[in-house]
């Protein structure tokens, strides 16, 4: 009788516990960190408690670069999780990899319905391959953006923000003479100082549409507009009109213009939400698009951010899960939605977009002019050389811009000088990536 | 006739040492020689199909300009770092040694600074010496742009010699003070009786007694500031401004974590332990005839 009290009580105990496993666990990795990183947490909690089949395993890497590192070495030691979020710049390393499920292709086997067409024209167009097919899903999505304050602009009659980088020019002439200790807050970013610069202006940054028309591409940065932008930026900085401000100066950009410290910026539309929260007691300040070169031609901004890639090497129940999620977080409202309310991301969708503005999103004073992102994004149709960056270990390339901007700025080399050695040392890098990838041809 | 304890039984002897073996080939050897093949191949980020490449990978390493800056900074930092860490740790070691009121209490708090990861040490020392932010940015107000670690490389070097130094300070001065303990009081009384002074018992005595210990620290301390400064270097500057701290180990991390070209970084893992194998057979070749054992 005993013996059977217990067999009973252990088959109670193992239908129960097969029951909570019936849920089918997959692994999702995500990047960003901080206040993002919780709402990220947060959608998938909210994701585990829809429903009752699934459950995602959501684990913060504690940056974008870690995401991308952790996932290589997890995928070498077959650890790799079911869906990872990569940043714009990781996109490439991930095509060449062979070792994902193209997006569409698991739409399709999944029974997922995405509208590819929906997608922004600027936000398609960079994640696409050369045939036009997207093999991940953009997911938060951001563009850059100029901060500047209103009350220091009034101290000098004007209530509107500079429309070219040489009408920014005089203004912080003129704010300099009316007292202001720092009119204009820069920092080392490639991201912003030559990649939507570029961008916007219509010019290149590499050869063969910017990489985007395979592995041999060249820099060619040093022979354009950028040039002169960067000792623009010397200039304001030598005449004090201009400070740098990063980590290591104690205040980056963002807390910098929120604190009042600098009238302008330039930074992602992701920080719209952080400014809001962080800012000082009165703080009258407002987003514009970038400055451009010649206010008739401006073409759009690029996409910054990062989008959701599957991996390969995972099992069918897990692919299930998976495709549960994704229709989760790709739909309009549990989706795109959620990351605008909970961030500064704008939605990904004309469909988004439009479902947030007939709901009255932007007319919040919290988030007036989150807007600008998407009129800056879709400021005209993308062509070959505002669709994006596509260059191998762009990273490194990042890095020497950063290290000879840095050497530039403070006086120790000629802009020009800087530049050339920028785009020398970055095109050893794609030879060496050309060469790591031989035979390969970009997708 | 010499008596030698030897196993007949090689069976045994093998189990005994296998567990070293076993943690030395796995966490040592086999990571090296993986580094080796990688350096003499294009190792793509997620694997699969290498090329051969032989010696492209060193001759790219030592054809650039850069990778020589970052040895000299390396080498230069190694040399500060030990330098001030030792003379500091000496200084309170000796001090701690007379037992003056409170020495306890000292030789417990000047320990807990190694306890620290470097990452949390780096943490640190970006906010004291942080230019605008920091406490230091009392003395920027009153003398303008005197320190920014930010911009200029020569303060960013500094501030992470220091950093460096701060966190060695407690393991050399706990290695200092055992020394010290252990030489016999007789030998220092009777320095006092021919009428030596503080200073000069500390100088004629107590230092030459303790070199043995000195010449370990500096290896120890050489060592560590090749290897172990990662994460001071990631936190505070990031190897800039302008590469001014772009340590050797710092730019293998940057080359094959951040870059992903791991084959670059290979080949300089592997020039660094070269360099750091040879530093070390210096040292025991012509320092260590200097150390005399007692």
């Amino acid at each position: 009788m005993k013996r059977l009290i217990l067999a009973a009580a252990a088959a109670t105990a193992m239908a129960s516990g097969a029951q909570a496993a019936e849920r089918v666990k997959f692994d999702f990795w995500y990047g960003l960190t901080g206040d993002l990183g919780d709402v990220i947490a947060k959608q998938c909690q909210l994701f585990n408690e829809s429903q009752d089949k699934y459950e995602a395993v959501c684990t913060g890497q504690g940056g974008y670069d870690k995401a991308e590192q952790n996932t290589i070495a997890a995928y070498r030691a077959k650890q790799q999780p079911t869906i990872v979020q990569i940043y714009d710049a990781g996109t490439v390393n991930f095509m060449l990899s062979g070792a994902i499920y193209p997006a569409n292709q698991f739409a399709a086997d999944n029974g997922l319905e995405i509208d590819w067409k929906g997608y922004f024209p600027g936000i398609a167009n960079y994640y696409a391959t050369s045939t036009g097919d997207m093999w991940s899903f953009p997911y938060n999505s951001s563009t850059a953006v100029f901060y500047w304050n209103k009350d220091a602009w009034a101290k000098i009659g004007k209530s509107e923000a500079p429309k070219t980088w040489a009408e920014l020019g005089e203004d912080l002439k003129a704010l300099k003479a009316a007292g202001v200790e720092c009119g204009f807050a820069v920092d080392f970013d490639p991201w912003m100082n030559l990649e939507q610069f570029s961008a916007i202006n219509d010019i290149p940054v590499a050869s063969m549409d910017n990489g985007y028309g395979g592995l041999g591409a060249e820099l060619v940065f040093n022979k354009t507009a950028f040039v002169d932008h960067m000792k623009d930026y010397k200039a304001w900085l030598d005449a004090g009109y201009a400070k740098i401000q990063t980590r290591q100066t104690g205040k980056p950009l963002i807390p910098a213009f929120a604190d009042g410290t600098c009238a302008s910026t330039t930074s992602s539309i992701a920080n719209h939400g952080t400014v809001k929260n962080t800012q000082i007691e009165g703080l009258d300040w407002d987003v514009a698009p970038l400055p451009v070169i010649d206010a008739a031609k401006r073409t759009n901004s690029i996409v910054g951010g990062a989008s959701l890639w599957i991996m390969k090497g995972k099992s069918k129940e897990e692919y299930e899960a998976a495709a549960a999620f994704m229709r989760y977080v790709t739909a309009p409202d549990t989706g795109e939605k959620y990351i605008a309310e909970n961030t500064g991301y704008i939605p990904v969708t004309t469909k988004g977009f439009e479902l947030l503005k007939s709901e009255g999103f932007y007319n919040d004073p919290s988030r007036a002019g989150r807007e600008v992102a998407i009129e800056s994004l879709t400021a005209s149709d993308v062509g070959p050389l505002s669709r994006g960056i596509r260059l191998g270990n762009f990273t490194s390339i990042r890095a020497e811009l950063v290290s000879e901007i840095e050497a530039a700025f403070t006086g120790q080399k000629d802009v020009q000088a800087a530049v050339d050695a920028a785009v020398e040392r970055g095109n050893q890098i794609l030879r060496r990536y050309e060469q790591t990838f031989k035979g390969a041809a970009l997708p | 006739m010499e008596k030698r304890v030897t196993f007949s039984n090689l069976w045994l002897a093998a189990a005994f040492i296998a567990p070293q073996i076993i943690l030395i080939f796995v966490f040592f050897y086999w990571p090296t020689g993986e580094a080796f093949y990688w350096a003499v191949t294009l190792e793509p980020p997620f694997g699969g199909e290498n090329e051969w490449v032989g010696f492209q990978n060193f001759r790219n390493v030592f054809e650039d300009p850069k990778y020589w800056g970052s040895v000299q900074v390396s080498l230069a930092f190694a040399f500060c770092a030990t330098v001030l860490s030792l003379a500091i740790a000496a200084l309170l070691a000796l001090f701690v040694d007379r037992r003056l009121p409170g020495h306890q209490l000292y030789k417990f708090i000047y320990f807990l600074p190694y306890a620290l990861a470097a990452p949390a040490v780096g943490l640190a020392f970006r906010f004291i010496f942080s230019p605008e932010a920091g406490f230091v940015s009392a003395i920027n107000r009153i003398f303008p742009d005197l320190w920014n670690p930010a911009l200029d490389g020569n303060d960013a070097f500094i501030m992470i010699v220091l950093a460096q130094a701060w966190m060695m300070v407690g393991y050399n001065f706990i290695f200092f003070l055992a020394a010290l303990q252990s030489i016999p009081r007789t030998v220092t009384e009777a320095g006092a009786m021919d009428g030596a002074g503080v200073l000069r018992r500390m100088w004629d005595i107590q230092l030459p007694l303790i070199t043995p210990t000195l010449f370990f620290l500096i290896v120890i301390n050489i060592t560590d500031s090749f290897v172990n400064s990662f994460g001071i270097v990631d936190i505070t500057t990031a190897g800039g401004p302008a590469r001014a701290t772009d340590l050797m180990v710092y730019k293998i991390y940057a080359d094959g974590f951040q870059g992903k070209d791991y084959s670059l970084a290979a080949a300089q893992s592997i020039v660094l332990m070269l360099l750091i194998v040879a530093l070390t057979f210096i040292q025991f070749r012509y320092v260590e005839r200097r150390v005399h054992y007692s």
